[in-house]
């Protein structure tokens, strides 16, 4: 599916230099790096253990996910470290409007997750 | 035996004297040196007023040496005539020494150019260790500090005197740096590498008067404009000192002139170094000098047979993250091909020029990796007609021992002492050389400019069979040095956050290793004054919490001592109810764990609690464990509740290399295990008995004696003096039972409770520094250190269908 559905999610000043921040967007935890030139966003569970991406170390295009420091590249989605790690983390588009981040997704997907989470809203209204 | 008289105790004259000594002994040897000192390394004097050296660390022949080989050495002693018909020399001293042959190395003096006032007090040369030492001890924070001259010297001594703390301008002649060495644009590059650095440039400005009464207050320039400076430094070249030559009827030109078998006009005479000018060139740097010792010794050795055949200039600029070489001769001209490579985003500039298909001329600014394969280029003439399309680039090469093998034997390895690639070899093979010092030692290789350490690394790596590595582990690729080392430059150079740190001397980028590793030792360093980069530290000290395998994050409230009341314990397990926390626990350290916040309830349970931090996520002070003590105990013989609680207030909110764990205990029956501690204090009938290094996790080790006391307040100020020793002098990570281990508790002490007065209370000092910038981690709920910290980003945009 190419259709892409642009979302503006915070104003850049609010994820810091090398540094990750979270963000819930539909159904989806994505993680936002601020790589100094640039933003990438991923998902924000690691393929080993599932840990918070958003809360590593951030190394040239790479996160090291806190809890068992497998390297993740950001821009790929591939895993760096341990070698023979298996899974691969989602990467999303990104670009900069205004100083705002926007990001990507899939415009179908997208529904989904809308839908879903219009449906939670209604319940807990 | 025949008597050789060396007049000048420097480098080109000591170089001599050691290449005449491993012929057969034909001389009695006397050197005057009209400086104090012994030999040292000159061109090493602008790492030496960058506080990388010391004054010792640059001495190549201590008075050892002189004794061993029989020299008779006179310091501090100028020859102020020459009789060659007598054949005497006689010393400012009112001393008459005869000679049978005599050597000139009297090297070369600072030139001033005419400008007024040069004879105002702060004004000063950059060419002796007396100078280095002056503008060392007049270089104070914020001091306005001139150099006239922007060649290879005046831009080192700029560099130096920034890093003493002074406000640093370079005044330069003409309006392009080192243009002896660089074309107009390398010129460009070094200038904006220079200023990028703080040091401010004046170029195209010609100095007419240094101003101000007895001492100076500025300068004044020929287009009227002034600039205003405390002090001033004088590097705008050298000229050669002839006149003790020219006194004795020796031919002089510009320098002492010398044929291809170093001999003078007079055949007693010889001459060797910067003074001496042959086929009408003087030289200035190190390398020459060398080759010249070499030819010289043979000939004075009656070994004759070599000769002199000038040498290819070769200049590096030694400032630490400033790369610049230069070497050949690279002015245009006809039938001269220049290739060049530029990178202004990495300020890297890279010139050949080609003559006949054959290197003439290289200069390098911002990445000089690459100088010795163009030096061999020069030195040799090699054809590069198959290498064209490799000549800035050399062809990817996975195989380390790449670049030394592709060295011919005769090639030089050290352009300074000259070296080859064979003669290393030979000394690997034929002399069992396995490290570089030995190396070092039996070859003399890296010890001029040391800018072949690495090559030379490489050969032992690749020849020796046992190869070891000299310099310890290195921290990581990222900032490939040794961990003191590096604790070396970031105080002398001044550095005062990770980024700086990895941009000039790592790969710019570093990682998950060497930041942590970095930030802990700046924070120290600097006793919490520097630039702290939350993006260089592990999340736990970005958020202060201890992260768990789901991404929550545990609370440890300080409890100092173990000693807590109904009121807190109240409050604990208020916020257990408030937060749903899903479990509270004792943890082994005396504490109370409330485990499963999310991050973005810290700062609240933070709030609610109204406890400071307890330090359980980061590499610090963890608590004290103690037994009641003699309060309650029937056995207890010193109240080490009180001291466990005063031991943990003084080291709180405090970073180290690793946790740091302690106990107190009131006798030796040891209920808190202060013996299994990093920091221990065990009661006994009288006393305390101070304990360090012990362990109780992976492994088990029982903590060594550091000392015994008498009062509560010594015992107190011992385990302060091993805290602050561990935290200044420990590895990233290295818990106190390896740094004890590692040291050894011998040396411990003795850099700790048996040092001197004066140590001891500058270890207090710093500690008591740092202490007094620490804060409670925890305040930051209030006011956090990024509006992000703690709370998710909320979209902007709603995603609704």
């Amino acid at each position: 599916m190419s259709e892409q559905r642009w979302i503006r999610v915070t104003p850049c000043g609010n994820v810091p230099p090398r540094e990750g921040r979270a963000v819930r967007i539909g159904g989806r935890e994505i993680a936002i790096f601020n790589l100094g030139d640039r933003f990438l966003a991923t998902d924000n569970s690691c393929p080993h253990r599932s840990g918070p991406l958003c809360d590593g170390i951030v190394t040239g295009a790479a996160v090291v996910c806190p809890l068992h420091a497998w390297k993740i590249n950001l821009e790929t989605g591939a895993v760096e470290r341990p070698a023979g790690g298996e899974g691969c983390v989602r990467t999303y588009p990104t670009r900069i409007d205004d100083g705002v981040i926007l990001i990507g997704l899939p415009a179908g997907d997208v529904t989904g997750s809308e839908r879903a989470y219009a449906s939670a809203r209604a319940l807990s209204a | 035996m025949k008597r050789l008289v060396v007049v000048g105790n420097g480098m080109a004259g000591m170089a001599c004297v050691e290449q005449i000594l491993t012929y057969a002994r034909r001389f009695e040897i006397a050197v005057f040196g009209d400086e104090t000192h012994v030999n040292y390394n000159r061109i090493m004097l602008s790492s030496v007023l960058a506080g990388e050296r010391t004054a010792d660390d640059i001495v190549l022949n201590p008075l050892e040496w002189y004794r061993r080989n029989d020299i008779t050495l006179r310091l501090g002693v100028r020859i102020v005539a020459v009789d060659s018909r007598l054949k005497t020399v006689t010393g400012d001293d009112g001393t008459v020494t005869p000679y049978d042959t005599l050597l000139l190395a009297t090297g070369s003096s600072p030139w001033f150019p005419p400008i007024a006032g040069l004879d105002k007090e702060s004004v000063f040369a950059f060419r002796t260790l007396d100078d280095t030492r002056e503008l060392l001890s007049r270089s104070q924070r914020g001091t306005r500090a001139v150099v006239i001259g922007g060649g290879l010297l005046g831009l080192e001594a700029a560099r130096g005197l920034q890093i003493q703390g002074c406000d640093v301008t370079v005044v330069h002649l003409l309006d392009t740096l080192m243009e002896r060495q660089l074309d107009r644009r390398g010129g460009e590059y070094l200038s904006a590498k220079m200023e990028s650095l703080g040091v401010r440039l004046l170029l195209g400005r010609q100095t007419t008067a240094i101003v101000g009464d007895a001492s100076v207050t500025g300068l004044a320039f020929s287009d009227g404009s002034s600039v205003e400076a405390d002090l001033v430094v004088v590097a705008a070249g050298i000229r050669p000192n002839v006149d003790l030559a020219r006194k004795a009827g020796v031919h002089v030109n510009r320098g002492i002139v010398v044929n291809d078998r170093m001999e003078t006009s007079d055949p007693d005479i010889f001459a060797v170094g910067e003074c001496v000018e042959h086929n009408g060139v003087c030289y200035g740097l190190v390398a020459p000098l060398f080759e010249q010792g070499k030819v010289l010794a043979a000939t004075i050795t009656g070994n004759g047979g070599s000769a002199y055949a000038g040498t290819v200039q070769a200049a590096k600029l030694k400032i630490m993250g400033v790369d610049v070489f230069s070497a050949g001769d690279w002015s245009d001209g006809q039938g001269v091909e220049p290739v060049s490579y530029e990178d202004p985003a990495l300020g890297i500039y890279k010139k050949l020029v080609l003559r006949d298909g054959r290197l003439a001329g290289v200069m390098l600014v911002g990445e000089t990796s690459d100088s010795h394969r163009y030096m061999d280029w020069l030195r040799t003439g090699a054809d590069l007609a198959d290498r064209r399309r490799h000549l800035l680039f050399p062809p990817p090469a996975d195989d380390v021992g790449l670049d030394a093998a592709e060295m011919a034997d005769g090639a030089t390895v050290c352009g300074c002492v000259g070296v080859t690639k064979g003669a290393i070899i030979a000394a690997i093979h034929e002399r069992g050389v396995n490290t570089l010092s030995q190396l070092k030692e039996c070859t003399r290789a890296s010890t001029g400019c040391g800018s072949c350490t690495g090559l030379c690394q490489d050969l032992l790596r690749a020849v020796a069979p046992e190869f070891e590595e000299d310099a310890k582990k290195v921290i990581c690729a990222c900032v490939p040095f040794a961990e003191d080392k590096l604790r070396e430059i970031l105080r002398s150079q001044r550095l005062r956050s990770v980024q700086d740190v990895l941009e000039i001397y790592g790969n710019g980028v570093g990682c998950e290793v060497c930041k942590p590793a970095l930030s802990y030792m700046l924070d120290m360093l600097w006793c919490g004054d520097h630039d702290e980069d939350r993006s260089a530290r592990f999340i736990n000290d970005r958020v202060h919490a201890n992260i768990q395998k789901d991404g929550t994050f545990s609370v440890v409230p300080r409890i100092r001592g173990g000693v807590t009341n109904p009121d807190e314990l109240r409050r604990i397990a208020d916020v257990a109810d408030k937060y749903k926390v899903r479990m509270v626990k004792i943890t082994g350290s005396q504490r109370i764990d409330l485990l499963g916040i999310r991050k973005e309830d810290l700062p609240n349970v933070w709030a609610d609690l109204g406890m400071p931090s307890g330090q359980a996520y980061t590499k610090g002070v963890r608590m004290v464990k103690t037994c009641v003590g003699t309060d309650f105990c029937r056995f207890g013989t010193q109240d080490s509740i009180a001291a466990g609680i005063e031991m943990e207030s003084r080291f709180e909110q405090l970073y180290t290399p690793h946790k740091v764990k302690m106990g107190a205990v009131g006798c030796p029956r040891n209920c808190a295990e202060a013996t299994v501690k990093d920091i221990g204090l065990v009661g006994v009938e009288g006393g305390w008995q101070v304990v360090v290094g012990g362990a109780a996790g992976k492994g088990v080790r029982k903590a060594d004696l550091l000392t015994t006391v008498e009062t509560t307040g010594a015992a107190l100020e011992a385990a302060e003096l091993f805290f602050q020793y561990y935290r200044e002098n420990g590895n990233y990570l290295e818990r106190t039972y390896d740094f004890v281990e590692r040291l050894g508790i011998e040396k411990v002490r003795k850099e700790t409770v048996y040092a001197p007065e004066p140590v001891r209370r500058a270890l207090l000092d710093r500690l008591k520094k740092s202490k007094a910038r620490a804060r409670d981690a925890w305040l930051e709920g209030r006011a956090p250190k990024h509006p992000t910290q703690f709370i998710p980003l909320q979209p902007i945009d709603t995603v609704l269908a």
